[in-house]
């Protein structure tokens, strides 16, 4: 080999050595990300507070160990979606995406139905709906009537 | 098609037609279905117009099987008196000549999460007891503007949530087939071989109580809702059509809403034909749905396909799933043998992300479940508690009293998953997985393929007592494996039923067609239908009343 051609030899060789330890670093740390979402949370993220939390939220409770233990299975299994690579996929919302959204014109054409929609509610005083005092949060976990509590 | 495994023998069914002749076909083994006295199928419609039975008289013959066949529980309420008033004004209309079109006159049943006004409408909970619409959905005020009669409302999983129709507050629904002659033969002979006994099955869900209607002769459609099966399933599991269309093709107006993104309502009738009649006249644009497509869409009548050469079938492979009965593998691979013999392409195909669907559905239903049931609140509507502490405590209280364990469950898994350290990896990542398999289906579509060829469910239908061992979720997520991933896609497809099982209850198999291609799949399943001649339905118990107008009634289809 022509000493030019070594030299031309040694920088390709170079050359190709940096791709592939950038391409490695790249993979590295894909893979170091991978790693930190595919790894399963443990047990603790469905601990007493996001419990209460979410019996907070939805406003509807976890009658019992049943109620607790369905959740968690529930949880475990979503956990297999993690198995899916969705890397560059944007989320779904609708199938019609690819469709523009209707909208009506801006006249009133119905309405006027106060009795109807009255009829259907149990508390009610003139044309208003009865709710009882707003701005009282939920009792906190130990005042309240909760499977969860003292969990 | 190594995967299907080699065809098996064809199955018999042990139908011994009740008063007629029924001849076999030696060729392939396919039995011709014998009608008994009647050789020529009773066309509701022809009959009506040519006045050999009134619209009063039909509604009433109609009512009489609804009070004989209550022991199935498929409906909850029975709307006698509106019923027959609609009967007696198309029957002027009959009188005048001016009938409003193929469907005036004709009793359909309505699943319980339509909203109709002044009749009771629950969604089988204790949420909606008592509850009486001030309004009609949008798709039965168009089955009453075309004249049908709304014989009542039926039942379901509550707020349509399982795959049993087992769970709802007015109890399960019985599959018909567990009384008919075929499933009994079949049956371990019982010294108490009572209707009561233990031994029924059940209708599938959640439109359980719609197929049970249709598969008893009660009515000549019903109206049900598809998210994740819930059309398809209780079709198959009573040996009926069932027609879940295009997501955006049919109005949501007024359907309680379980996954906004993916309910439809569906069609559930005794044949391919009375599908696209209803079809019909449901399919086209509403104002007050933004979710339903602005195209024009032209009725169609049905042709008779007689040349199945151009047609191209995909088998996906994935829909071989573990648990599939050996039985359904049979019918499934038969049934593409079938189409090969006729000269069609029959291919297999692969749907990748088949497998991580229900996963992916688990997720985002529960996600808009959470957020649609946050509605019922005890204010406007519903059931309310007496609890008055604050607005919180009263929701709270309402909630507690009104939702069962199922309905609860899935609102807190819905809650979790869309928690802010959740949502990216769980309610996002659903909706990316979602996306992926759409594309796959678009994939396949693209590459030639005019229809799927599909099983349903993954057996026949289980007796209640099995049924009731596991929980809803865990049935759901068996139940529902083949049959939402056309609801995640927003694809129309349809059951039709094939054959029956060993134990002579109903087999019926899948096909997913194009998006608004409803005229193709329906024109594919029609063409089925006519080749497998499924047998019609020998109800025992029923047949211990009036038996012209049984014979009469049995083989009675609308179109």
């Amino acid at each position: 080999m022509t000493p030019r051609n070594r030299f031309r030899w040694r920088v390709m060789r170079v050359l190709a050595l940096c791709r592939w330890l950038r391409g490695g670093t790249v993979r590295a740390l894909r893979l170091g990300a991978a790693a930190a979402s595919s790894a399963p949370p443990s047990q603790d993220s469905v601990t007493v507070e996001v419990l209460d939390h979410l019996e907070r939220l939805a406003l509807v409770d976890f009658r019992d160990a049943e109620g607790v233990e369905r959740l968690r299975e529930a949880v475990r299994f979503a956990e297999r979606l993690r198995e899916v690579n969705t890397e560059g996929i944007e989320p779904l919302d609708s199938v019609l995406e690819d469709r523009c959204l209707y909208l009506r014109e801006d006249d009133v054409t119905e309405g006027n139905c106060t009795a109807e929609l009255l009829k259907n509610a149990r508390e009610k005083v003139e044309e208003y709906f009865v709710a009882p005092p707003g701005n009282i949060p939920l009792p906190e976990l130990e005042e309240r009537d909760t499977f969860l509590k003292g969990s | 098609m190594e995967s299907l495994g080699v065809a098996a023998k064809w199955r018999r069914p042990g139908v011994r037609c009740g008063a007629g002749t029924g001849r076999e076909d030696g060729r392939s083994g396919v039995r011709r279905r014998g009608v008994g006295r009647h050789a020529a199928r009773f066309s509701a419609p022809a009959a009506l117009k040519e006045g050999q039975i009134t619209p009063t008289e039909l509604c009433q013959r109609c009512l009489a099987l609804v009070r004989s066949t209550q022991f199935l529980n498929a409906y909850i309420t029975v709307a006698e008196e509106t019923a027959l008033k609609q009967a007696e004004e198309s029957e002027k209309r009959y009188q005048r000549g001016q009938p409003l079109g193929e469907l005036d006159g004709i009793p359909i049943a309505v699943k319980d999460n339509f909203n109709t006004a002044g009749i009771e409408t629950t969604c089988a909970s204790n949420m909606l007891k008592g509850y009486i619409s001030p309004y009609n959905a949008t798709v039965v005020q168009k089955l009453l503007d075309q004249g049908a009669v709304l014989l009542g409302k039926t039942n379901l999983d509550e707020f349509a949530m399982g795959s049993g129709s087992t769970d709802g507050v007015f109890g399960p629904v019985r599959n018909p087939w567990s009384y008919s002659r075929q499933y009994k033969e079949k049956s371990i002979p019982r010294s108490d071989s009572e209707p009561e006994n233990s031994n029924w099955v059940i209708a599938g869900g959640s439109s359980g109580g719609s197929a049970a209607a249709v598969s008893a002769f009660t009515c000549f459609a019903a109206l049900g809702s598809d998210t994740g099966g819930s059309t398809r399933n209780p079709a198959a599991h009573c040996g009926v059509v069932g027609l879940k269309p295009t997501y955006g093709l049919i109005s949501r107006h007024g359907l309680i809403p379980l996954v906004n993104s993916m309910d439809v309502p569906g069609i559930l009738t005794r044949c391919v034909d009375d599908a696209a009649v209803v079809l019909g006249s449901l399919a086209g644009h509403d104002p007050k749905d933004s979710t339903t497509v602005q195209d024009i869409f032209q009725p169609f009548a049905l042709p008779t396909l007689t040349d199945v050469s151009k047609l191209s079938i995909g088998i996906p492979k994935e829909y071989h799933v573990p648990g599939l009965s050996s039985e359904i593998l049979a019918v499934w691979s038969k049934a593409a043998d079938l189409f090969k013999n006729a000269g069609a392409k029959v291919v297999e195909v692969s749907l990748p992300h088949t497998h991580y669907s229900i996963v992916c559905y688990h997720v985002l239903c529960t996600a808009e479940v959470a957020s649609n049931m946050a509605r019922f609140d005890g204010l406007e509507y519903g059931h309310r508690s007496d609890m008055s502490k604050s607005t919180e405590s009263m929701y709270a209280a309402t909630r507690r009293e009104g939702f069962s364990d199922v309905v609860r469950g899935r609102i807190l898994s819905g809650n979790y998953f869309l928690l802010k350290q959740n949502y990216e990896d769980y309610f996002v990542k659903a909706q990316k997985v979602r996306r992926l398999i759409a594309n796959d289906f678009v994939k396949v579509f693209g590459s030639g393929i005019d229809i799927l060829l599909t099983p349903i469910t993954l057996s026949d239908a289980i007796p209640y007592v099995e049924f009731i061992k596991e929980d809803n979720r865990t049935r759901s997520t068996q139940d529902d494996i083949l049959t939402q991933a056309a609801n995640m896609a927003g694809l129309p497809a349809v059951n039709v039923p094939t054959a029956l099982s060993e134990r002579g209850l109903p087999i019926g198999l899948q096909f997913i067609g194009r998006s608004f291609q409803e005229k193709q799949l329906l024109t594919v399943a029609k063409w089925f239908e006519k080749q497998v001649q499924f047998p019609m339905i020998q109800l025992e118990e029923v047949k211990k009343h009036d038996d012209g107008v049984l014979q009469h009634q049995k083989s009675a289809s609308f179109s």
